[in-house]
């Protein structure tokens, strides 16, 4: 037998191998795809849906969480642009009340342009940590921080107790009591201002700086229990998760189709979506690093890295003087974890409920459409700083359309 | 020889699709061998180490608590022991999401508080035990 005769063999024989190998693992592959759910797809589906979430906790550091008049004062100060410098910029601004409290922008305008993407607001009372970097602990520590960024509300503590002195006094006492006399507090005064706004806030006695403090973390307490009442909608998926868990056929307005329940299928198992996009929530709560790449011309964003910092010295946070907690209710702040490389680069897992409907994504709006969104976490870049905890994931274009397809289902 | 060969890569390419498609399912589930026991020896035989969370069940995306009891091999109860914890998910290559910590019950008994697992799947929690018999540790299976 020559050794030409060998090699040609060879050349035939392997592709032939090559080919029934594939076959048989292809077949492999698409018996367990395509089939109906099983017991466990059944059992993931069913804690996805909005019938798995339990009733809002309440919020220990916030004894006005619950109070209605709080509510509706929170409300009316959300939508107040007069708590801004120039008097045109509310939380509704980049919270937008008919677009999920999201504002559809890479980076959030308000005074000026942002480095962040405005994040929506359904259920999120029930985040431990708020913004992309969990920089804040609670809902009315987060309300403060925008309310005196310069390029967000612009304004002053001080400034913000005057105007409610001004123009809420009755409706601010009734919930919170006596406003303090303000008469010796400067008309703009913080210690995150500028120069001039630092000096006056320098200035004021402690005992008055803490009662202009408490002031405006009433302000952050009023707004977060109007927050409260901001929750997900059910969405088809929740129907359809409701009558697969009762083992019942989905029909009418419960039904998915192929494509969706196939996307379903891949969420829940090849594509591991729901490894951080898990629960009702779709969200983990938690912060990874996912090789989302930086935005040219912004500061360097370490994220989580920076947040877990800065939640710790913050001064409205679980522990502070402000908190209504007992330090045992801090559990979030006090075994959080505060260091290590995994945090570099981390951000919040968003809730993928109508994400489908609200682009650009990512923390500074850095992907453009949900289907190159599917096409990252499928690609898996490496991280511009930190590691990506991401794998390549083989996922086709007919896969990575059906799970588009599952995430408009949790969109409508 | 030639047909021996086409046999071998024929079978190298068969083990390669269901390492790939064992490699898919490793990543969304635990080994089916794991050893899920809530109490054991540590690895060097100091002590016996035991776990229970609160309620009973492991609960996922909660804060939530876990009483360690540490006695030594002949049961009695070790006081005084400094307890370091650590964990993670091994498929996922990441540690805990929160930094658990451990305050002493009495009776041999450490309540471990701050304990947080944000994804289904394998997670070990592992404790470094350090008392008068020595130092050692223990690693506990968990499949959420």
């Amino acid at each position: 037998m020559s050794s030409s005769t060998s090699r040609s063999e060879r050349r035939r024989g392997f592709p032939f191998a090559a080919l029934v190998a594939l076959a048989a693992g292809v077949g492999l592959l698409a018996s367990c795809q395509e089939s109906e759910f099983t017991e466990a797809e059944t059992a993931t589906i069913a804690s996805l849906s909005l019938d798995a979430l339990g009733p809002l906790p309440p919020d220990p550091s916030n004894r006005y969480a619950d109070e209605r008049l709080a509510a509706a004062f929170g409300a009316t100060l959300f939508f107040e642009q007069r708590l801004s410098r120039d008097g045109n910029v509310s939380c509704g601004t980049c919270h937008k009340i008919d677009r999920q409290f999201q504002d559809d922008l890479p980076r959030s305008v308000g005074i000026a342009e942002t480095n962040r993407r405005s994040m929506p607001l359904a259920d999120v009372a029930r985040a431990p940590f708020l913004f992309w970097d969990g920089r804040r602990d609670s809902l009315w520590a987060q309300a403060l921080g925008p309310l005196e960024d310069k390029r967000e509300h612009g304004g002053t503590r001080a400034g913000y107790a005057h105007f409610i002195g001004d123009h809420y006094r009755d409706r601010y006492e009734r919930i919170f009591g006596a406003l303090p006399d303000l008469s010796s507090v400067p008309a703009a005064a913080s210690p995150l201002g500028d120069d001039g706004e630092r000096t006056a806030w320098a200035a004021l006695p402690a005992a008055k700086q803490e009662e202009v403090d408490r002031v405006f973390a009433n302000l952050g307490k009023a707004i977060a229990a109007f927050e409260r009442s901001i929750v997900h909608e059910e969405t088809r998926f929740d129907r359809f998760a409701r009558v697969l868990a009762a083992g019942e056929e989905p029909a009418g307005d419960a039904v998915l189709t192929e494509q969706e329940r196939y996307g379903l299928r891949l969420f829940v198992g090849k594509a591991q979506c729901v490894n951080c996009h898990n629960g009702p929530r779709f969200t983990d709560d938690h912060f990874h690093n996912t090789g989302v790449p930086a935005v040219a011309g912004l500061p360097e964003d370490l994220g989580r890295e920076t947040g877990a910092m800065q939640v710790l010295a913050d001064p409205f946070n679980c522990l502070g003087r402000f908190s209504d907690a007992p330090a045992e209710a801090c559990g979030e702040l006090t075994f959080m974890k505060a260091e290590g490389p995994e945090l570099r680069r981390a951000f919040k897992t968003p809730s993928l409920r109508g994400a489908a409907t609200r682009p650009p994504y990512m923390h500074s709006g850095q992907i453009a459409t949900i289907e190159d969104v599917v096409a990252h976490y499928t690609r898996a870049p490496a991280s511009d700083g930190g590691t990506s905890e991401l794998v390549p994931l083989k996922i086709n274009d007919r896969e990575r359309a059906a799970l588009v397809a599952f995430l408009k289902t949790i969109a409508e | 020889m030639t047909s021996r060969n086409r046999l071998l890569i024929g079978a190298a390419v068969v083990a390669v699709l269901v390492a790939i498609v064992l490699a898919v399912q490793s990543m969304m589930t635990p080994p089916s061998d794991l050893d899920l026991a809530r109490s054991k020896a540590t690895a060097g035989g100091l002590y016996v180490a035991a776990i229970e969370p609160d309620g009973g069940t492991v609960v996922q995306n909660e804060l939530h608590a876990w009483t360690l009891t540490v006695t030594t091999p002949a049961g009695e109860a070790v006081t005084g022991a400094t307890i370091g914890v650590d964990g993670g998910m091994p498929q996922h290559g990441h540690g805990l999401p929160t930094a658990p910590a451990a305050t002493e019950l009495g009776g041999g008994r450490y309540r471990i508080d701050g304990v947080r697992f944000n994804m289904s799947g394998w997670w070990e929690l592992k404790f470094s035990i350090s008392a008068a018999q020595g130092k050692d540790d223990v690693v506990f299976n968990l499949s959420l």
